[in-house]
C-alpha cells in the first residue's frame, strides 16, 4: 500500500533523471559538434541513410496526403459558398504549414528514430560501444553527433520535398474529382501563399529532425538490459519522439505565428 | 605497473567491490578469477576507466585514472588492449575496418603500413584471409580471436581480456590460450585476465587473484591456489557446489 503511493515520486524522480542525463548527453554532443570535420564522412554516411534512403517514403506519405486535403476540401466545398478553385489554397497552406512537416516526422520517427536506437542500443548492450571507448575514441561524437548533425541537414530538405510532392498530390486529386483546372488551382494556392509559411514549415521541420534523432539517440546511448533493453528503448523512442513532436508543434506555432 | 589502492564500486546499494587494493609489476600476467557477479569485469572496467569507482585509486604507469578528463583518458587506454567478452567487433564494419579503426586513430602509420599490420595481426592468431569478411560471418570463437587482433593490432604495453574463453569449445580454448601466452612471451605485455576457467587460469597466469563477495579472497600462483586451505577456493577451483 505505501509503495502505492510512493509511484508518483518515484516517477516524477525517474524522468527528472532521464532529463538531466539528456541534457548532459546533448551538452556533450554540442561540445563535440566543432569536431564535426574529424567525422564528415560519419556524417555524409548518416545523411544519406536518414534524407536520402528516407525520399521515396516521403515522397509516398505527402502524394497521398495531399490527395486527402483535395478530396476533403471538395467535400466541404460542395455547399457552393465557396468557390472551387480556393482547393489551392486550402492544399497549400495544409501542406506548407501543417502536414508536411508533421507526416515527415511521424514516418521518420518510425524509420529513424526506431532505427538509430536500435543500432546504439545493440552498440551498447553488446559492449561495442565500450570497445570504442577502450579504443580511445568518443562516442559522443562517433556515433551521435554524425546522426545529429545530418537529420539537421536532411529534415528540411525532406519537408522541402514533402510540400513538393504533397500540393502535387493535392492537384492531381483535384483535377480529378472537382471542377477546377490546373490554372485554377495554381491560382487559389499562390492567393494566400506567403513566404512565411513555407519557412515556417522548415524550421519545423529542422526542429521536428533534431527532436527525433537526439531522442533516439539518447534511449540508444542509456540503453540497459539485452535484447529486452533494446526493444523498450525502440518503443519508448517512438512513443517519447511522438508526443515531442506534437508538443513542438504547439509551441512552434504559439511562439513563431 | 598497475596499482590499485581501496577500490569500492555498489549498484543500486549492492556493493560489487569492497576495499580492493593490489598492484601488478610489469610483465606479468594476472588472472582474476571468481564466480558469475564476483565483480570481475566491474573491476576490468575500472581499470580502463570505462567505470569510475565509487572510491579508492587506480593508477597505471603511475597516473591516477580517476579523475582523468576524457583526453587524457584516452593517452592512457592508447597503450591499452581490450578483448571483449564476445569480442564487441563493430557490426557495420568489415574485420579489416575493425582493426584498421583502432590503427587509424592511435598511429601516424601510412594506408599501406596499416593494411600490413592489419595482415599481421590477422596472422599472428590465426585468421589470414579474413579481412573482408563481416563480423556475422564468423563463428564465436573467431570473433574472439579478431578481437584479439583488435587489441594487438596497436601494439600495446597492457593487454586486458574479458572472459576470453568462455563459451568456447575445448580445442578453441587452448588456441586462444596458447595465443595469450604467446603474446605474454613475444611482447612482454602486462596481462589481465579476467576468467572462471580454472585450465585458462593454470597455462596462462603467474598470478592469480580470486575475488569473492566483492573482495579479495586468494591472492597467489596457480600452484598455491591448488593447495590453499579455504573452503571458499576450493570449492572454486574444484567446481564442487557443495563445499560451502
Amino acid at each position: 500500500m505505501f509503495q502505492f503511493f510512493l509511484l508518483p515520486f518515484q516517477l516524477i524522480q525517474k524522468s527528472l533523471e532521464g532529463i538531466g542525463r539528456y541534457v548532459e548527453l546533448m551538452a556533450s554532443m554540442f561540445r563535440s559538434i566543432f569536431t564535426w570535420h574529424k567525422n564528415l564522412n560519419l556524417v555524409i554516411d548518416h545523411m544519406y541513410q536518414i534524407g536520402v534512403l528516407s525520399i521515396p517514403i516521403v515522397i509516398l506519405t505527402s502524394l497521398f496526403s495531399g490527395m486527402v486535403i483535395s478530396v476533403q476540401a471538395a467535400y466541404q466545398f460542395e455547399s457552393g459558398f465557396v468557390p472551387n478553385w480556393f482547393v489551392g489554397s486550402v492544399v497549400g497552406e495544409s501542406i506548407l504549414m501543417e502536414l508536411a512537416p508533421m507526416m515527415t516526422a511521424l514516418v521518420m520517427t518510425g524509420r529513424i528514430g526506431a532505427t538509430i536506437a536500435a543500432e546504439i542500443g545493440t552498440m551498447r548492450v553488446s559492449e561495442q560501444i565500450d570497445a570504442l571507448e577502450s579504443l580511445s575514441f568518443d562516442p559522443i561524437s562517433f556515433l551521435i553527433m554524425p546522426r545529429i548533425l545530418a537529420s539537421a541537414v536532411m529534415f528540411p530538405i525532406l519537408v522541402i520535398i514533402a510540400d513538393c510532392f504533397g500540393i502535387l498530390g493535392g492537384l492531381i486529386a483535384a483535377l480529378n474529382s472537382m471542377d477546377v483546372s490546373f490554372v485554377e488551382f495554381i491560382r487559389g494556392l499562390r492567393n494566400w501563399f506567403r513566404p512565411w509559411d513555407a519557412w515556417f514549415g522548415l524550421i519545423k521541420g529542422l526542429f521536428f529532425g533534431l527532436a527525433i534523432t537526439s531522442i533516439a539517440c539518447y534511449q540508444g546511448f542509456y540503453t540497459t538490459g539485452g535484447a529486452t533493453g533494446v526493444g523498450k528503448s525502440t518503443t519508448a523512442t517512438v512513443v517519447v519522439s511522438c508526443i515531442a513532436i506534437v508538443f513542438l508543434d504547439y509551441i512552434l506555432a504559439a511562439l513563431l505565428l | 605497473m598497475i596499482e590499485l589502492k581501496n577500490i569500492s564500486k555498489s549498484y543500486n546499494e549492492k556493493e560489487v567491490l569492497r576495499d580492493i587494493s593490489f598492484s601488478i609489476p610489469h610483465g606479468q600476467a594476472v588472472a582474476i578469477v571468481g564466480k558469475s557477479g564476483a565483480g570481475k569485469s566491474v573491476l576490468l572496467k575500472c581499470l580502463i576507466g570505462l567505470i569510475k569507482p565509487d572510491g579508492g585509486t587506480i593508477y597505471v604507469d603511475n597516473k591516477l585514472i580517476n579523475s582523468m578528463n576524457l583526453r587524457q583518458l584516452q593517452n592512457i587506454r592508447s597503450s591499452i588492449g581490450m578483448v571483449f567478452q564476445f569480442g564487441a567487433l563493430f557490426d557495420s564494419m568489415t574485420v579489416g575496418d575493425n582493426i584498421s579503426l583502432a590503427l587509424q586513430k592511435l598511429t601516424n602509420l601510412t594506408g599501406n603500413e596499416i593494411t600490413e599490420r592489419v595482415i599481421d595481426s590477422l596472422e599472428s592468431v590465426g585468421m589470414t584471409g579474413t579481412e573482408d569478411l563481416m563480423p556475422a560471418e564468423l563463428s564465436g570463437g573467431m570473433k574472439k580471436r579478431v578481437g584479439i587482433a583488435r587489441a594487438i593490432a596497436i601494439k600495446p604495453a597492457y593487454l586486458f581480456y574479458d572472459e576470453p574463453t568462455t563459451g568456447l569449445d575445448p580445442v578453441m580454448t587452448d588456441s586462444i590460450n596458447r595465443l595469450i601466452l604467446k603474446f605474454q612471451q613475444s611482447e612482454s605485455v602486462t596481462s589481465v585476465i579476467i576468467t572462471h576457467e580454472m585450465r585458462t587460469v593454470y597455462e596462462v597466469a603467474d598470478r592469480v587473484i580470486l575475488l569473492h563477495e566483492g573482495g579479495i579472497q586468494f591472492d597467489g600462483s596457480p600452484k598455491e591456489i591448488k593447495s590453499i586451505d579455504d573452503a571458499i577456493v576450493q570449492q572454486f577451483i574444484t567446481g564442487d557446489s557443495t563445499l560451502v
